[in-house]
């Protein structure tokens, strides 16, 4: 009699807690969704952005686009004369390479140099030398800039400051590519560090 | 289905560190490595810039300054061991775009007022870098100011990506930690 009532209560228990993991997962489940909705709805005209080009990486090799096909990638643009942007998204980038682990051969990530007068493959080498190594700095003639940055919408523009010298305004999205080349997310500087590396889990797992 | 159960536990476990790291006290940065100084009405805290990538022309260069005296006063350059000048830039960022503009006039305290350059807002820009600042070495510069002169200052050098100059491994993540004392947590 008494063992029954026991098994009883340890039944109710077990289902109290299969109640609870089937509430936690439902709104996990639809969490996932709604910011799969909610980015898709913030990224218009995601099949059409980025596009074919061809530049010059840091050991002065010819890069053609073609070689991202079937992989996903990561692209942003900058320059070395940043004090700030640039290095922390090198940074970031190289923390969350080596948090994918084996997972980021899957992915490939490109720095675009928007300053391609003083960001020469040379430059964009010793730069990149302190960052991982998996990261390509691309550099170009002023014409192929120009392109690449029309492509993926970048917004840049030198700006003068003292003794003739200037820095410059730019885009500093970091733009996440799937397999197929369509735009799948993009990370911003001012997300912290779990959400960028919840996307890039996301994209390297999706392929 | 066969991965939720894993997820499930992922999130039970994320929540758990949440709640046991939002429950630790804000720790104060050490104060071994606050430095400052006090000049006709001015208290300068802790003058700071960080380790650059090999190659690189420019660095930032941080610093809080509060204006202690009756007059306003200007922030309007300096000078860096490591760099041919010293400019004073506010940086900014607005629908991805990160956009940097040069003070011509200098930086305003009013009295009353602290003033902080740090990274993604205010900040010093040595240019014309001739060699990067080496952790732990402490840099020799000045700050100019309009009514309070120049000031000689040395400042703290933070690891690659410092975004505070507390942030020992430069892995502070974007929504800012600092101390307490003067930030307003969103
Ligand atoms: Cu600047």
């Amino acid at each position: 009699m008494a063992a029954n009532t026991t098994l009883a209560r340890v039944r109710l228990v077990l289902w109290g807690l299969v109640a609870i993991a089937a509430f936690i997962g439902g709104a996990l489940f639809l969490g996932q969704l709604q910011e799969a909705a909610r980015q898709g709805a913030s990224l218009p005209g995601a099949a059409r952005f980025g596009g074919d080009f061809e530049l010059t990486d840091q050991n002065g090799k010819v890069f053609s686009s073609q070689s991202l096909k079937g992989k996903p990638y990561a692209v942003f643009f900058g320059f070395t004369h940043c004090p700030d942007i640039c290095p922390t998204t090198l940074l970031e980038m190289s923390k969350h390479l080596e948090a994918l682990g084996p997972k980021a051969d899957k992915l490939n990530v490109l720095f675009i140099t928007v300053d391609p007068s003083r960001d020469t493959p040379g430059q964009l080498k010793m730069y990149l030398s302190a960052f991982d190594p998996r990261i390509v700095g691309l550099s170009g003639s002023e014409a192929q800039i120009a392109d690449v940055a029309k492509k993926y919408r970048i917004i840049s523009e030198k700006v003068a400051t003292s003794d003739n010298d200037y820095t410059m305004n730019h885009t500093a999205t970091v733009f996440l590519f799937d397999g197929k080349g369509a735009l799948a997310a993009t990370l911003s500087w001012q997300e912290d560090e779990k959400t960028r590396s919840a996307k890039l889990e996301r994209l390297v797992d999706n392929g | 289905m066969k991965t939720m159960p894993n997820n499930v536990f992922q999130a039970i476990c994320a929540c758990l560190v949440v709640a046991a790291i939002a429950a630790l006290p804000t720790p104060l940065s050490p104060p071994a490595m606050a430095h400052g100084y006090e000049h006709a009405g001015l208290k300068i805290k802790h003058p700071w810039t960080r380790v650059t990538p090999p190659g690189a022309k420019v660095a930032g260069g941080f610093v809080t300054i509060t204006n202690t005296g009756k007059q306003t006063d200007h922030l309007v350059g300096g000078n860096f061991a490591l760099s041919k000048r010293m400019e004073i830039h506010e940086m900014s960022m607005n629908d991805g775009v990160m956009r940097m503009k040069q003070l011509d006039k200098g930086l305003e305290i009013q009295p009353g007022q602290t003033v902080e350059l740090k990274p993604g807002s205010f900040h010093l820009m040595f240019m014309g870098l001739s060699a990067s600042p080496v952790e732990g070495k402490p840099v020799k510069g000045t700050l100019k100011f309009e009514k309070a002169g120049e000031i000689d200052v040395e400042f703290a050098v933070a690891p690659l990506g410092a975004k505070s100059h507390s942030d020992e491994e430069g892995s502070a993540t974007g929504g800012g930690h600092d101390h307490g004392d003067h930030h307003k947590h969103h």
